[in-house]
Protein backbone atom coordinates (compact mmCIF):
# COMPACT_ATOMS: atom_id res chain seq x y z
CA UNK A 1 0.00 0.00 0.00
CA UNK A 2 1.35 2.99 -0.88
CA UNK A 3 1.35 6.54 -2.23
CA UNK A 4 3.45 8.13 -5.08
CA UNK A 5 4.43 11.75 -5.23
CA UNK A 6 3.61 13.19 -8.40
CA UNK A 7 4.53 16.69 -7.50
CA UNK A 8 5.66 17.69 -4.14
CA UNK A 9 4.11 20.94 -3.67
CA UNK A 10 5.74 24.28 -2.10
CA UNK A 11 6.46 22.46 1.33
CA UNK A 12 5.34 19.18 2.19
CA UNK A 13 6.60 16.91 5.24
CA UNK A 14 5.29 13.87 7.33
CA UNK A 15 4.60 14.69 10.39
CA UNK A 16 2.99 13.05 13.83
CA UNK A 17 2.88 14.58 17.21
CA UNK A 18 6.35 15.86 17.43
CA UNK A 19 9.66 14.79 19.53
CA UNK A 20 9.52 15.74 22.60
CA UNK A 21 12.65 14.59 25.28
CA UNK A 22 15.29 15.71 23.36
CA UNK A 23 15.34 19.48 23.60
CA UNK A 24 18.72 19.29 25.68
CA UNK A 25 20.34 17.45 22.72
CA UNK A 26 19.41 21.24 20.73
CA UNK A 27 16.13 19.01 19.01
CA UNK A 28 13.20 20.67 18.00
CA UNK A 29 9.97 19.30 18.58
CA UNK A 30 8.44 19.81 14.91
CA UNK A 31 5.19 18.04 15.00
CA UNK A 32 2.15 19.66 13.05
CA UNK A 33 2.15 23.39 12.95
CA UNK A 34 -1.74 23.24 13.07
CA UNK A 35 -2.14 20.00 15.98
CA UNK A 36 -5.83 20.39 15.70
CA UNK A 37 -6.36 20.04 11.85
CA UNK A 38 -3.81 17.01 12.24
CA UNK A 39 -5.80 15.85 15.23
CA UNK A 40 -9.49 15.79 13.00
CA UNK A 41 -7.73 14.72 9.80
CA UNK A 42 -6.63 11.57 11.49
CA UNK A 43 -9.96 10.95 13.37
CA UNK A 44 -12.50 11.27 10.20
CA UNK A 45 -9.76 7.93 9.03
CA UNK A 46 -9.91 6.19 12.68
CA UNK A 47 -6.08 6.66 13.09
CA UNK A 48 -4.63 7.70 16.59
CA UNK A 49 -4.94 11.17 16.07
CA UNK A 50 -1.30 11.96 15.56
CA UNK A 51 -0.38 9.07 13.52
CA UNK A 52 1.69 10.01 11.07
CA UNK A 53 0.46 12.36 7.88
CA UNK A 54 1.27 14.54 5.47
CA UNK A 55 1.34 18.49 6.07
CA UNK A 56 1.39 20.86 2.79
CA UNK A 57 2.28 24.29 2.89
CA UNK A 58 0.38 27.05 0.62
CA UNK A 59 0.78 25.33 -2.44
CA UNK A 60 -0.10 21.44 -1.76
CA UNK A 61 1.00 18.48 -3.57
CA UNK A 62 0.04 16.31 -6.16
CA UNK A 63 -0.14 12.72 -5.14
CA UNK A 64 -0.71 9.68 -7.00
CA UNK A 65 -2.29 6.03 -4.38
CA UNK A 66 -1.17 2.79 -5.60
CA UNK A 67 -3.56 1.06 -3.99
CA UNK A 68 -6.94 1.73 -2.01
CA UNK A 69 -6.98 3.83 0.87
CA UNK A 70 -9.19 6.46 2.86
CA UNK A 71 -8.41 9.57 3.34
CA UNK A 72 -9.00 13.02 4.82
CA UNK A 73 -7.98 16.57 4.81
CA UNK A 74 -8.45 19.27 6.98
CA UNK A 75 -6.86 22.48 7.79
CA UNK A 76 -6.95 25.29 4.72
CA UNK A 77 -8.45 24.49 1.44
CA UNK A 78 -6.39 24.05 -1.24
CA UNK A 79 -8.90 23.30 -4.13
CA UNK A 80 -8.57 19.48 -4.03
CA UNK A 81 -9.24 17.43 -6.82
CA UNK A 82 -9.36 13.34 -6.75
CA UNK A 83 -9.79 11.49 -10.18
CA UNK A 84 -11.16 15.29 -11.59
CA UNK A 85 -13.69 15.61 -9.29
CA UNK A 86 -14.05 18.33 -6.86
CA UNK A 87 -13.44 17.20 -2.97
CA UNK A 88 -13.72 18.89 0.19
CA UNK A 89 -12.04 18.93 3.38
CA UNK A 90 -13.57 17.48 6.49
CA UNK A 91 -15.28 14.42 5.13
CA UNK A 92 -13.31 10.72 4.85
CA UNK A 93 -12.71 9.99 0.99
CA UNK A 94 -12.09 6.74 -0.67
CA UNK A 95 -9.27 6.31 -2.96
CA UNK A 96 -8.80 3.48 -5.72
CA UNK A 97 -5.72 2.80 -7.31
CA UNK A 98 -4.47 4.62 -10.01
CA UNK A 99 -6.50 7.55 -8.40
CA UNK A 100 -4.81 11.07 -8.82
CA UNK A 101 -4.98 13.84 -6.02
CA UNK A 102 -4.09 17.22 -6.70
CA UNK A 103 -4.04 19.88 -4.13
CA UNK A 104 -3.58 23.66 -5.21
CA UNK A 105 -3.08 26.68 -3.65
CA UNK A 106 -4.44 27.21 -0.36
CA UNK A 107 -7.05 30.12 -0.01
CA UNK A 108 -8.00 30.48 3.68
CA UNK A 109 -5.05 29.74 5.67
CA UNK A 110 -1.60 27.92 5.13
CA UNK A 111 -1.32 24.73 5.72
CA UNK A 112 -3.42 22.01 4.86
CA UNK A 113 -3.36 17.89 6.63
CA UNK A 114 -3.51 14.88 4.82
CA UNK A 115 -4.23 12.10 6.83
CA UNK A 116 -4.32 8.75 5.87
CA UNK A 117 -5.52 5.45 6.90
CA UNK A 118 -3.05 3.53 8.76
CA UNK A 119 -1.15 6.04 8.96
CA UNK A 120 2.42 6.91 6.98
CA UNK A 121 5.09 5.02 7.21
CA UNK A 122 8.45 5.84 7.96
CA UNK A 123 11.06 5.22 10.18
CA UNK A 124 10.45 6.60 14.10
CA UNK A 125 13.52 8.77 14.78
CA UNK A 126 14.39 9.20 18.97
CA UNK A 127 10.50 8.20 18.71
CA UNK A 128 8.97 10.21 16.28
CA UNK A 129 7.99 10.53 12.55
CA UNK A 130 8.24 14.10 12.34
CA UNK A 131 10.38 15.82 9.71
CA UNK A 132 12.70 17.97 11.09
CA UNK A 133 14.26 20.22 8.61
CA UNK A 134 17.01 21.50 10.16
CA UNK A 135 18.25 18.99 11.59
CA UNK A 136 18.00 16.68 8.05
CA UNK A 137 16.12 13.86 9.97
CA UNK A 138 12.81 12.01 10.57
CA UNK A 139 9.94 12.30 7.96
CA UNK A 140 11.66 11.10 4.69
CA UNK A 141 15.29 11.07 4.95
CA UNK A 142 14.74 14.51 6.75
CA UNK A 143 13.81 16.60 4.29
CA UNK A 144 10.48 17.96 2.12
CA UNK A 145 8.65 15.85 -0.29
CA UNK A 146 9.96 15.35 -3.72
CA UNK A 147 8.51 14.47 -6.66
CA UNK A 148 8.91 10.25 -7.23
CA UNK A 149 8.86 9.59 -3.45
CA UNK A 150 6.98 6.45 -2.97
CA UNK A 151 5.10 6.87 0.88
CA UNK A 152 4.40 3.41 2.30
CA UNK A 153 1.12 3.41 4.39
CA UNK A 154 1.16 1.63 7.80
CA UNK A 155 -1.37 -1.29 8.12
CA UNK A 156 -1.53 -0.55 12.06
CA UNK A 157 -5.08 -1.27 13.19
CA UNK A 158 -7.23 1.86 12.69
CA UNK A 159 -10.59 2.62 14.77
CA UNK A 160 -14.23 3.40 13.14
CA UNK A 161 -13.73 6.78 11.12
CA UNK A 162 -15.73 10.02 12.52
CA UNK A 163 -17.55 12.07 10.71
CA UNK A 164 -17.32 15.82 11.60
CA UNK A 165 -19.93 18.39 12.08
CA UNK A 166 -18.85 21.19 10.13
CA UNK A 167 -20.55 24.16 11.17
CA UNK A 168 -19.08 23.48 14.83
CA UNK A 169 -15.83 23.98 13.03
CA UNK A 170 -16.29 27.39 12.54
CA UNK A 171 -14.80 28.61 16.03
CA UNK A 172 -11.38 27.07 15.21
CA UNK A 173 -9.60 29.81 13.52
CA UNK A 174 -11.17 32.54 15.43
CA UNK A 175 -10.83 36.37 13.53
CA UNK A 176 -9.86 37.94 16.75
CA UNK A 177 -6.29 38.96 18.06
CA UNK A 178 -3.54 36.05 19.17
CA UNK A 179 -3.83 35.71 22.36
CA UNK A 180 -0.54 35.79 24.37
CA UNK A 181 1.11 35.98 28.09
CA UNK A 182 3.63 37.43 29.17
CA UNK A 183 7.21 36.15 28.55
CA UNK A 184 10.15 34.95 30.71
CA UNK A 185 11.70 38.84 30.01
CA UNK A 186 8.78 40.83 29.54
CA UNK A 187 10.33 43.16 32.27
CA UNK A 188 12.83 43.96 29.94
CA UNK A 189 10.67 45.89 27.92
CA UNK A 190 9.19 49.46 29.88
CA UNK A 191 5.30 49.59 30.17
CA UNK A 192 5.23 51.90 27.18
CA UNK A 193 7.24 49.26 24.86
CA UNK A 194 5.15 46.69 25.95
CA UNK A 195 2.00 48.52 25.60
CA UNK A 196 3.01 49.33 21.74
CA UNK A 197 3.60 45.41 21.35
CA UNK A 198 0.24 44.76 22.09
CA UNK A 199 -1.85 47.48 19.88
CA UNK A 200 0.38 47.46 16.98
CA UNK A 201 -0.70 45.25 14.18
CA UNK A 202 2.25 43.19 12.09
CA UNK A 203 2.81 41.61 8.96
CA UNK A 204 3.59 38.20 8.56
CA UNK A 205 7.06 38.64 6.12
CA UNK A 206 7.96 36.25 3.60
CA UNK A 207 11.25 35.33 5.52
CA UNK A 208 9.10 32.54 7.67
CA UNK A 209 8.84 29.21 7.85
CA UNK A 210 8.14 26.79 10.59
CA UNK A 211 11.00 27.59 12.66
CA UNK A 212 9.57 31.16 13.06
CA UNK A 213 7.58 33.74 11.76
CA UNK A 214 9.18 36.80 11.36
CA UNK A 215 6.81 40.09 11.81
CA UNK A 216 6.89 43.45 10.32
CA UNK A 217 5.75 46.84 11.89
CA UNK A 218 6.59 49.41 14.89
CA UNK A 219 9.73 48.40 16.73
CA UNK A 220 10.28 47.57 19.66
CA UNK A 221 12.80 48.41 21.80
CA UNK A 222 14.20 47.18 24.98
CA UNK A 223 15.51 48.84 28.25
CA UNK A 224 18.07 46.76 29.22
CA UNK A 225 21.57 47.29 27.68
CA UNK A 226 22.86 43.72 28.70
CA UNK A 227 22.84 40.87 26.26
CA UNK A 228 20.79 38.07 27.68
CA UNK A 229 22.75 34.78 28.94
CA UNK A 230 21.35 32.20 26.62
CA UNK A 231 18.31 30.40 27.72
CA UNK A 232 15.52 27.82 27.20
CA UNK A 233 12.69 29.03 24.27
CA UNK A 234 9.32 27.74 24.99
CA UNK A 235 7.33 27.13 22.08
CA UNK A 236 5.74 30.21 20.72
CA UNK A 237 7.95 32.48 22.41
CA UNK A 238 7.62 35.90 20.69
CA UNK A 239 11.72 37.20 20.85
CA UNK A 240 12.69 40.44 20.17
CA UNK A 241 16.48 40.98 18.59
CA UNK A 242 18.06 44.53 18.27
CA UNK A 243 16.09 45.93 15.05
CA UNK A 244 13.13 45.22 17.29
CA UNK A 245 11.17 43.46 14.79
CA UNK A 246 9.46 40.54 16.91
CA UNK A 247 9.82 36.87 15.58
CA UNK A 248 7.14 34.23 16.87
CA UNK A 249 9.62 30.71 17.40
CA UNK A 250 7.79 28.08 15.92
CA UNK A 251 7.10 24.58 15.99
CA UNK A 252 10.92 23.46 14.78
CA UNK A 253 12.15 26.52 16.61
CA UNK A 254 15.66 26.49 17.90
CA UNK A 255 15.92 25.06 21.56
CA UNK A 256 17.89 27.84 22.89
CA UNK A 257 18.54 31.85 22.12
CA UNK A 258 20.32 35.04 23.54
CA UNK A 259 17.16 37.29 23.34
CA UNK A 260 14.88 38.56 25.26
CA UNK A 261 11.18 37.20 24.84
CA UNK A 262 8.22 39.34 25.60
CA UNK A 263 5.25 37.23 25.32
CA UNK A 264 4.62 33.88 24.27
CA UNK A 265 1.41 32.71 22.24
CA UNK A 266 -0.91 30.40 24.90
CA UNK A 267 -1.30 26.82 23.77
CA UNK A 268 -5.20 27.40 22.56
CA UNK A 269 -3.27 29.21 19.82
CA UNK A 270 -0.40 27.93 18.44
CA UNK A 271 -2.94 26.40 15.63
CA UNK A 272 -4.08 29.79 14.60
CA UNK A 273 -0.34 30.76 14.17
CA UNK A 274 0.76 27.56 11.79
CA UNK A 275 -2.38 28.90 9.37
CA UNK A 276 -0.82 32.42 9.19
CA UNK A 277 0.57 33.42 5.96
CA UNK A 278 3.01 35.70 4.40
CA UNK A 279 1.73 39.08 4.42
CA UNK A 280 -1.10 38.35 6.81
CA UNK A 281 -2.14 41.15 9.29
CA UNK A 282 -1.81 40.06 13.09
CA UNK A 283 -2.31 41.30 16.77
CA UNK A 284 -1.95 40.42 19.96
CA UNK A 285 -4.26 40.46 23.05
CA UNK A 286 -2.76 39.59 26.83
CA UNK A 287 -4.37 36.72 28.97
CA UNK A 288 -3.53 35.60 32.32
CA UNK A 289 -2.06 32.14 32.81
CA UNK A 290 -5.37 31.32 34.32
CA UNK A 291 -7.24 32.59 31.30
CA UNK A 292 -4.98 30.70 29.09
CA UNK A 293 -5.09 27.16 31.03
CA UNK A 294 -9.37 27.72 30.71
CA UNK A 295 -9.00 28.50 27.03
CA UNK A 296 -7.53 25.16 26.50
CA UNK A 297 -9.42 23.11 28.71
CA UNK A 298 -12.58 24.90 26.57
CA UNK A 299 -10.77 23.98 23.09
CA UNK A 300 -10.57 20.57 24.38
CA UNK A 301 -13.92 20.42 25.36
CA UNK A 302 -15.09 21.60 22.03
CA UNK A 303 -12.97 19.60 20.12
CA UNK A 304 -14.83 16.17 21.51
CA UNK A 305 -18.04 17.77 20.84
CA UNK A 306 -17.50 18.04 17.03
CA UNK A 307 -18.02 14.79 16.00
CA UNK A 308 -21.48 13.44 14.62
CA UNK A 309 -22.59 10.81 16.76
CA UNK B 1 3.49 35.13 39.69
CA UNK B 2 6.68 34.29 40.84
CA UNK B 3 8.17 31.61 42.97
CA UNK B 4 11.12 32.88 44.88
CA UNK B 5 12.75 29.94 47.14
CA UNK B 6 14.48 30.50 50.00
CA UNK B 7 13.86 27.52 52.00
CA UNK B 8 16.39 26.75 54.77
CA UNK B 9 19.91 25.34 55.01
CA UNK B 10 22.82 25.73 52.31
CA UNK B 11 20.33 26.17 49.59
CA UNK B 12 20.24 29.32 47.24
CA UNK B 13 17.50 30.86 46.22
CA UNK B 14 16.35 30.22 42.64
CA UNK B 15 13.84 32.11 40.92
CA UNK B 16 10.41 29.98 38.88
CA UNK B 17 8.80 32.16 36.09
CA UNK B 18 6.32 31.17 34.21
CA UNK B 19 7.48 31.64 30.87
CA UNK B 20 4.18 30.28 28.96
CA UNK B 21 1.00 28.28 29.61
CA UNK B 22 3.27 25.32 29.36
CA UNK B 23 6.66 25.84 30.93
CA UNK B 24 8.37 27.50 33.72
CA UNK B 25 12.35 28.86 33.58
CA UNK B 26 14.14 28.33 36.68
CA UNK B 27 16.71 30.95 36.92
CA UNK B 28 19.95 30.48 39.56
CA UNK B 29 21.31 33.48 39.14
CA UNK B 30 22.91 35.90 36.47
CA UNK B 31 26.70 35.34 36.06
CA UNK B 32 28.39 32.69 34.33
CA UNK B 33 29.92 30.50 36.94
CA UNK B 34 30.73 26.85 37.69
CA UNK B 35 28.78 27.01 40.79
CA UNK B 36 25.39 27.88 38.32
CA UNK B 37 26.32 25.58 35.32
CA UNK B 38 26.40 22.35 38.57
CA UNK B 39 23.02 24.16 39.71
CA UNK B 40 21.42 23.97 36.13
CA UNK B 41 23.15 20.43 35.88
CA UNK B 42 21.88 19.36 39.06
CA UNK B 43 18.09 19.89 38.52
CA UNK B 44 18.71 18.40 35.03
CA UNK B 45 18.92 15.36 36.20
CA UNK B 46 17.24 15.61 39.02
CA UNK B 47 14.24 16.82 36.57
CA UNK B 48 15.00 14.10 33.95
CA UNK B 49 15.59 11.13 36.09
CA UNK B 50 11.89 11.08 37.02
CA UNK B 51 10.93 10.15 33.87
CA UNK B 52 7.87 11.77 34.05
CA UNK B 53 5.75 12.09 31.09
CA UNK B 54 3.97 15.03 31.97
CA UNK B 55 7.44 16.83 31.90
CA UNK B 56 7.81 17.23 27.91
CA UNK B 57 11.16 18.91 27.62
CA UNK B 58 13.89 20.24 29.57
CA UNK B 59 16.14 23.00 27.81
CA UNK B 60 19.15 23.79 30.28
CA UNK B 61 20.77 27.33 29.54
CA UNK B 62 23.94 29.03 31.27
CA UNK B 63 22.05 30.18 34.40
CA UNK B 64 18.77 28.85 34.02
CA UNK B 65 16.37 25.35 33.20
CA UNK B 66 13.52 26.06 30.93
CA UNK B 67 10.78 23.53 31.90
CA UNK B 68 8.51 22.52 29.21
CA UNK B 69 5.12 20.20 30.27
CA UNK B 70 1.61 19.24 28.97
CA UNK B 71 -0.05 22.11 30.22
CA UNK B 72 -3.33 19.49 30.03
CA UNK B 73 -1.38 17.17 32.69
CA UNK B 74 -0.14 20.06 34.77
CA UNK B 75 -0.48 23.50 36.19
CA UNK B 76 2.13 26.02 37.30
CA UNK B 77 1.52 24.94 40.95
CA UNK B 78 2.05 21.18 40.62
CA UNK B 79 5.41 21.86 38.24
CA UNK B 80 6.48 24.84 40.67
CA UNK B 81 6.18 21.85 43.21
CA UNK B 82 8.04 19.33 41.50
CA UNK B 83 10.56 21.28 41.01
CA UNK B 84 11.01 22.68 44.03
CA UNK B 85 11.06 18.75 45.67
CA UNK B 86 13.69 17.92 42.73
CA UNK B 87 15.88 20.43 43.60
CA UNK B 88 15.44 19.61 47.09
CA UNK B 89 17.35 16.08 45.93
CA UNK B 90 19.46 18.45 44.31
CA UNK B 91 23.44 16.72 45.54
CA UNK B 92 23.37 13.09 45.42
CA UNK B 93 20.89 13.29 41.92
CA UNK B 94 24.02 13.99 39.38
CA UNK B 95 24.18 10.52 38.19
CA UNK B 96 28.23 11.11 37.81
CA UNK B 97 28.44 9.89 34.27
CA UNK B 98 29.95 13.01 32.44
CA UNK B 99 33.16 12.38 30.28
CA UNK B 100 35.76 13.73 29.03
CA UNK B 101 35.55 14.07 25.17
CA UNK B 102 38.80 13.97 23.18
CA UNK B 103 37.77 16.33 19.36
CA UNK B 104 40.83 15.96 17.09
CA UNK B 105 40.80 18.71 14.37
CA UNK B 106 42.56 19.72 11.81
CA UNK B 107 43.13 23.38 11.93
CA UNK B 108 43.56 26.00 8.86
CA UNK B 109 43.66 25.42 5.05
CA UNK B 110 40.21 25.26 3.64
CA UNK B 111 38.68 23.59 6.91
CA UNK B 112 39.76 26.45 8.91
CA UNK B 113 39.11 29.50 6.69
CA UNK B 114 39.22 32.36 9.47
CA UNK B 115 42.06 30.92 11.37
CA UNK B 116 44.46 33.41 9.60
CA UNK B 117 42.16 36.42 11.05
CA UNK B 118 42.17 35.07 13.94
CA UNK B 119 45.54 34.98 14.99
CA UNK B 120 45.56 38.38 12.93
CA UNK B 121 43.26 40.00 15.56
CA UNK B 122 45.04 38.16 18.43
CA UNK B 123 48.02 39.44 17.60
CA UNK B 124 49.28 35.93 17.53
CA UNK B 125 51.02 33.24 15.47
CA UNK B 126 48.73 31.09 13.53
CA UNK B 127 50.63 28.50 15.74
CA UNK B 128 49.79 30.19 18.82
CA UNK B 129 46.41 30.23 18.29
CA UNK B 130 46.36 26.53 17.58
CA UNK B 131 48.50 25.72 20.44
CA UNK B 132 46.31 27.69 22.94
CA UNK B 133 42.53 26.68 21.27
CA UNK B 134 44.07 22.92 21.89
CA UNK B 135 45.46 23.56 25.28
CA UNK B 136 42.67 24.54 26.98
CA UNK B 137 39.78 22.22 28.87
CA UNK B 138 36.16 23.20 27.60
CA UNK B 139 32.63 22.69 29.37
CA UNK B 140 30.03 21.73 27.39
CA UNK B 141 27.45 24.21 29.26
CA UNK B 142 24.57 22.90 27.54
CA UNK B 143 23.21 21.80 23.97
CA UNK B 144 20.93 24.40 21.83
CA UNK B 145 20.54 26.36 18.60
CA UNK B 146 20.17 23.30 16.72
CA UNK B 147 20.58 19.24 16.38
CA UNK B 148 23.37 18.78 18.49
CA UNK B 149 25.53 21.80 18.79
CA UNK B 150 27.08 22.30 21.90
CA UNK B 151 28.13 25.61 23.77
CA UNK B 152 31.55 25.28 25.22
CA UNK B 153 32.71 27.73 27.86
CA UNK B 154 36.38 27.91 28.72
CA UNK B 155 38.22 29.73 26.03
CA UNK B 156 41.00 31.79 26.46
CA UNK B 157 40.30 35.15 26.12
CA UNK B 158 42.77 36.43 23.92
CA UNK B 159 41.69 33.89 20.98
CA UNK B 160 37.99 36.01 21.30
CA UNK B 161 37.03 37.49 18.33
CA UNK B 162 33.15 38.83 16.85
CA UNK B 163 31.47 36.78 14.66
CA UNK B 164 31.37 37.74 11.05
CA UNK B 165 29.09 40.87 10.13
CA UNK B 166 27.94 38.57 7.06
CA UNK B 167 27.07 34.82 8.13
CA UNK B 168 28.33 32.26 5.70
CA UNK B 169 25.15 30.76 3.70
CA UNK B 170 26.49 27.04 4.55
CA UNK B 171 29.12 25.65 6.74
CA UNK B 172 30.19 22.44 6.63
CA UNK B 173 29.43 19.96 9.13
CA UNK B 174 32.58 19.42 11.94
CA UNK B 175 33.61 22.95 11.77
CA UNK B 176 34.87 24.52 14.57
CA UNK B 177 34.22 28.26 15.44
CA UNK B 178 34.72 31.46 17.78
CA UNK B 179 32.02 33.66 18.27
CA UNK B 180 32.83 36.22 21.01
CA UNK B 181 34.24 34.31 24.10
CA UNK B 182 32.28 31.14 22.77
CA UNK B 183 34.06 28.11 20.90
CA UNK B 184 31.97 25.57 19.21
CA UNK B 185 31.46 22.58 16.68
CA UNK B 186 28.80 22.49 13.87
CA UNK B 187 27.19 19.30 14.11
CA UNK B 188 25.14 19.91 10.77
CA UNK B 189 25.54 22.07 7.68
CA UNK B 190 23.96 24.90 8.20
CA UNK B 191 23.92 28.88 7.89
CA UNK B 192 26.54 30.13 10.11
CA UNK B 193 28.85 33.47 11.43
CA UNK B 194 30.92 31.82 13.45
CA UNK B 195 34.80 32.51 12.52
CA UNK B 196 35.75 29.08 11.06
CA UNK B 197 39.60 27.85 12.36
CA UNK B 198 39.43 23.96 11.77
CA UNK B 199 37.50 21.15 11.38
CA UNK B 200 36.83 17.35 13.31
CA UNK B 201 36.56 14.45 11.47
CA UNK B 202 33.95 13.23 14.29
CA UNK B 203 30.48 12.94 13.73
CA UNK B 204 29.21 15.54 16.49
CA UNK B 205 25.87 14.41 15.66
CA UNK B 206 24.01 11.68 13.64
CA UNK B 207 20.51 11.02 14.91
CA UNK B 208 20.53 6.82 13.69
CA UNK B 209 22.91 6.51 16.74
CA UNK B 210 21.25 5.77 19.98
CA UNK B 211 23.13 8.06 21.70
CA UNK B 212 22.69 10.96 18.70
CA UNK B 213 25.17 13.21 20.00
CA UNK B 214 28.73 12.77 21.16
CA UNK B 215 28.47 15.21 24.17
CA UNK B 216 26.06 15.98 26.83
CA UNK B 217 25.34 18.94 29.15
CA UNK B 218 27.77 18.47 31.92
CA UNK B 219 30.83 16.75 29.62
CA UNK B 220 33.99 18.61 29.16
CA UNK B 221 35.80 18.70 25.45
CA UNK B 222 39.49 18.90 24.83
CA UNK B 223 40.87 19.94 21.27
CA UNK B 224 44.04 17.55 19.80
CA UNK B 225 45.43 19.16 16.64
CA UNK B 226 45.86 16.23 13.47
CA UNK B 227 47.33 16.76 10.02
CA UNK B 228 45.28 16.66 7.17
CA UNK B 229 46.14 12.86 6.33
CA UNK B 230 45.03 12.40 10.08
CA UNK B 231 42.00 14.08 9.58
CA UNK B 232 41.39 12.24 5.98
CA UNK B 233 41.68 8.80 7.65
CA UNK B 234 39.62 9.68 10.98
CA UNK B 235 36.86 10.70 7.89
CA UNK B 236 36.81 7.42 6.39
CA UNK B 237 37.03 5.80 9.85
CA UNK B 238 33.89 7.34 11.30
CA UNK B 239 31.77 7.13 8.19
Amino acid sequence: MSIRVLKPGLSTTVQDGGRFGYAHLGISPCGPADRLSMRIANRMVGNDEYAPALEMTLMGATLEFESDATIALAGANCGCVLAEERVGAFTPLPTAAGMVLHCGSTTDGARTYLAVRGGIEVPLIMGSASTDVRGKFGGVEGRRLKAGDVLKISSAGARQPQRVRREALQKMHSEGPIRVTRGAQHHWFCPAEYGRFLTSPYVVSEQSDRAGLRLKGEAINTVERRQLLTDGIPLGAIQVPQDGQPIILFVDQQTTGGYPKITNVIAADIHRVGQLRPRDQVRFAEVSICQAFEALREQERWFEEIWQE
Amino acid sequence: MLGDLRSGGLRKPMKMIPASDSSVLVVFGEAITPEMHRRVLNLFHALRSRRDRRIRNLHPGYVSLLVDFDPLALTHERIFALIEEASEAEPGANPGCTKLVDVPVHYGEEHGPDLADVAAHAQLAVEEVVRLHSSATYDVSFLGFTAGFAYLSGMPETLSMPRLATPRRSVVAGSVGIAGGQTGIYPTETPGGWRLIGRTPLRMFDSRRSAPTLVLPGDQVRFTSISRAEFERLWQECA
